[in-house]
């Protein structure tokens, strides 16, 4: 049972990386792609009836983990507790510059909040990416399940940002930023899909070059994970689409079908992280004190209540976002709440 | 400042605040702009739906800033207090993340459809949107409610030989009575604080002598909305409340009341300053057995003071417990006064050329907040020295490796962000506010 919240937590987490994975990279993409104000109406209507639904995924794969798994998330948010708080500094800063920037025919409110909007961007996937390579590394947990890192590398060896940490950051956010170039190609109209169709491959390379570097730092700082991954199935198939996806994202096609290459790219890397790591949800420097799906799982009717609900729950989400998408054939939508002007 | 803890508390406290002076205008709001847009759907309904749309937007701005700040306290439960989540994540996790899912969801869903939809929806599809905003809104707090009731009164867990918390019966942990008075007394709360400010507005416009229809519509909606809910904020929920609290947490409601010494026909103090040193109310005014009644109805009874417990179960801040209980209590009393002139003055048609009625509804909408303020602080300040209560202590909740370097940090830094966040707020509502309602066309166009 713990095994299949392991995978529904996997999913989710899943999910918004790919969903919410592209708004981030229209957010970092905002101000060169897009100029002049019109431009810039576009590209934010481009993911505006979206990116609110995109994030409660992240919301529910939280409350998930809480629900199944609170020694993980008790340890995971305490360790990382600067890089998870700023974070949801970011998150803020993010949200409130999206629904905010519009409110004004200003050049200048719109300036100010496009700055912040683009900052916010780059600044969560960074630390996004930089806790998933605290989780391939390991992190040096203590017997009573808590851990303590330095926020830098300077002068101890491990830091929650060291070298290969920052690779997995840098990794993130050129895939991600890729990403939103599909997307803004695919959804977005004249001028701001033209340069990103332009920005799309340049990023996808870097992005794959970078994430072969990932792979190598893996195999340096995390040489058992890596092996353990070779003799699952499970790492290869994800292996696999994550190829073909990147293959596709590159390609010549639709701008349709290179999205969806990059969104399976996404996915399969991070099916490929999590599988290799089963079963373990936290790693530890010292492996007897890993966190897995068996010691860190919660006790009694909760998970199997949760069961109830959470099927349901997703399918609704799921749903819901389908139905955004169909009647959201247009290619720009106006922006939320505001006169498109 | 006593080490991390209190950082930890400070920062938690701070945010939280911040974070609620959002969600309890736009729980009131969605339950007036559901009613707003019913009332629209009847021949003539036109100005409610215009007044619907004003208030669509001023929800709006609200709801942005609710869902950011509220991010920080889904966070919080593992960065700050992740032994607490470690050990009761197991039960609390089950509301929390039914909250994260369906809660959020739908009301972010559904006030896209409210924001666009009113041109291609039709009138009775968007009145549809608004109920399951309304639905959506007030769901969330029932998720929220339900954390706080298990943090205030437990039910529905085992405790294993560790100390971890197991959900035992979720229905137990939902249908938990505390839950239910909590959640009827604060929903009310919340529509108090809605009602005051849709007044406030429409006072307003009145002053300024603009917009008269609309003035007079929202000093109606506002004063009689306000007049039901400042009621039944008091009786029958507020009683029940009460009740609650001085059968379950006695200790608490000694130091609401600023009560040392144990006996029967205990006096309710409209006004005294505890003196914790000394274990006496200074320079009290009181009314004698009164608090043996609204406790445990009759005028008899023996109400316990703090001197029956021991110190180490006494409130941490019995001072700041008995101020926000008597804050609280006090402006709810004067709220029912205020909106029962108003919404006479409303119903007779005078309220309108009642300048200074006006004015005093313009100047006592920050009040409701307050008290809101003041009454969550009631019922945390009151849950103290524990977490959960009478099973797990405050102190032993807090995350073990981080510091209070790392936390005063981190509260510096959202002072500083929810200073600019709350002035911004300010500029655009009251833009808005200045503004004026739009008609269709102009918001559209």
């Amino acid at each position: 049972m713990p095994e299949l919240w392991f995978w529904m937590v996997a999913l989710l987490l899943t999910g918004w990386a790919v969903l919410d994975g592209f708004d981030f990279g229209v957010g970092m993409l905002h101000r060169f792609v897009a100029r002049t104000d019109d431009e810039r109406q576009r590209s934010i209507g481009a993911i505006g009836p979206v990116w609110d639904a995109n994030e409660v995924w992240l919301l529910a794969a939280g409350g998930s983990m809480f629900l199944a798994f609170p020694r993980l998330l008790a340890a995971g948010f305490s360790g990382l507790y600067l890089p998870v708080l700023f974070v949801v500094w970011g998150l803020i800063v993010r949200g409130t510059a999206l629904e905010l920037r519009s409110h004004l025919n200003d050049r200048l409110w719109r300036s100010f909040f496009d700055t912040l909007f683009v900052l916010a961007s780059f600044e969560v996937p960074l630390l996004m990416g930089a806790a998933l390579g605290n989780l391939v590394r390991g992190v040096p947990l203590r017997p009573d399940g808590f851990f303590d890192l330095p926020l830098f590398a300077s002068d101890e060896p491990m830091g929650v940002v060291d070298p290969f940490t920052l690779w997995c950051g840098v990794t993130t956010v050129l895939v991600l930023a890729a990403h939103g170039a599909s997307w803004l190609a695919w959804r977005a109209s004249g001028p701001v899909s033209e340069r990103a169709s332009t920005w799309r491959r340049p990023l996808w390379g870097a992005a794959l070059v970078a994430w072969v570097g990932a792979l190598v730092g893996t195999r340096l700082v995390a040489k058992d994970v890596v092996e353990q991954a070779m003799s699952r199935p499970m790492t290869w198939a994800a292996v696999v689409l994550a190829l073909v996806g990147a293959g596709l994202a590159l390609a010549n096609g639709s701008q349709r079908r290179q999205f969806l290459g990059g969104c399976g790219f996404i996915a399969g890397v991070l099916v490929a992280v999590v599988s290799s790591l089963f079963p373990v949800v936290l790693r530890a420097t010292d492996p007897a004190l890993s966190l897995t799906i068996t010691n860190a799982a919660s006790q009694g009717q909760s998970r199997s209540t949760g069961l109830i609900w959470w099927a349901p729950g997703i399918l609704l989400a799921a749903t819901w976002l389908w139905w955004i998408l169909r009647n959201f054939r247009a290619k720009e939508a106006p922006v939320y709440g505001v006169p498109k002007s | 400042m006593n080490g991390a803890l209190d950082w930890h508390r400070l920062q938690f406290a701070f945010t939280i605040v911040f974070h609620y002076l959002f969600p309890q205008l736009t729980m009131g709001l969605a339950a007036i702009i559901m009613g707003l847009k019913a009332l629209a759907l009847r021949p003539n309904g036109e100005p409610y739906a215009r007044a619907a749309r004003f208030w669509v937007r001023i929800f709006g701005l609200n709801f942005a800033i609710g869902v950011v700040t509220g991010l920080p306290m889904e966070f919080q439960f593992g960065t700050n207090w992740a032994r607490f989540s470690q050990v009761t994540g197991g039960v609390i996790g089950q509301t929390l993340a039914l909250e994260g899912l369906f809660a959020f969801f739908l009301e972010s869903s559904f006030l896209a459809m409210l924001v666009w939809g009113e041109d291609k929806l039709g009138p009775k599809k968007h009145f549809a949107a608004s109920v399951a905003l309304f639905v959506g809104s007030w769901l969330s707090g029932v998720f929220i409610v339900t954390t706080n009731a298990f943090m205030q009164h437990p039910v529905g867990y085992v405790r294993g030989a560790d100390g971890v918390f197991a959900l035992e019966s979720v229905q137990a942990l939902l249908f938990n009575p505390w839950a239910l008075g909590q959640y009827a007394h604060n929903q009310l709360a919340s529509l108090v604080t809605a009602s005051f400010v849709v007044a406030a507005v429409g006072a307003f416009w009145a002053l300024r002598d603009e917009h008269a229809e609309q003035a007079g519509l929202n000093l109606r909606v506002g004063t009689t909305v306000g007049l039901l809910a400042a009621g039944l904020v008091a009786f029958p929920t507020g009683d029940h409340q009460a009740k609650l609290v001085a059968e379950h947490q006695p200790s608490s409601l000694a130091a609401m009341e600023g009560r040392f010494e144990s006996g029967p026909r205990a006096t309710i103090h409209l006004i005294g300053q505890p003196n914790v040193a000394e274990h006496r109310l200074d320079n009290p005014i009181g009314v004698p057995a009164v608090l043996s009644f609204l406790a445990f109805g009759t005028f008899g009874a023996e109400v316990q003071g703090l001197d029956d417990f021991p110190v180490d179960q006494w409130p941490t801040n019995v001072e700041l417990l008995y101020y926000s209980f008597h804050v609280m209590v006090g402006l709810g009393t004067l709220f029912i006064g205020l909106m029962g002139v108003a919404a006479l003055f409303s119903w007779k048609g005078w309220l309108t050329r009642r300048r200074s009625l006006l004015w005093a509804l313009l100047l006592a909408f920050p009040f409701p907040y307050i008290a809101n303020t003041a009454g969550w602080m009631t019922a945390e300040l009151g849950r103290q020295p524990w977490l959960v209560y009478g099973l797990l202590r405050t102190s032993e909740g807090a995350s073990p490796t981080v510091h209070a370097g790392s936390v005063t940090f981190t509260l510096i830094g959202f002072c500083g962000l929810y200073f600019v966040l709350g002035l911004t707020f300010v500029f655009l509502v009251a833009r808005e506010v200045v503004h004026g309602p739009t008609t269709h066309e102009v918001a559209h166009a």
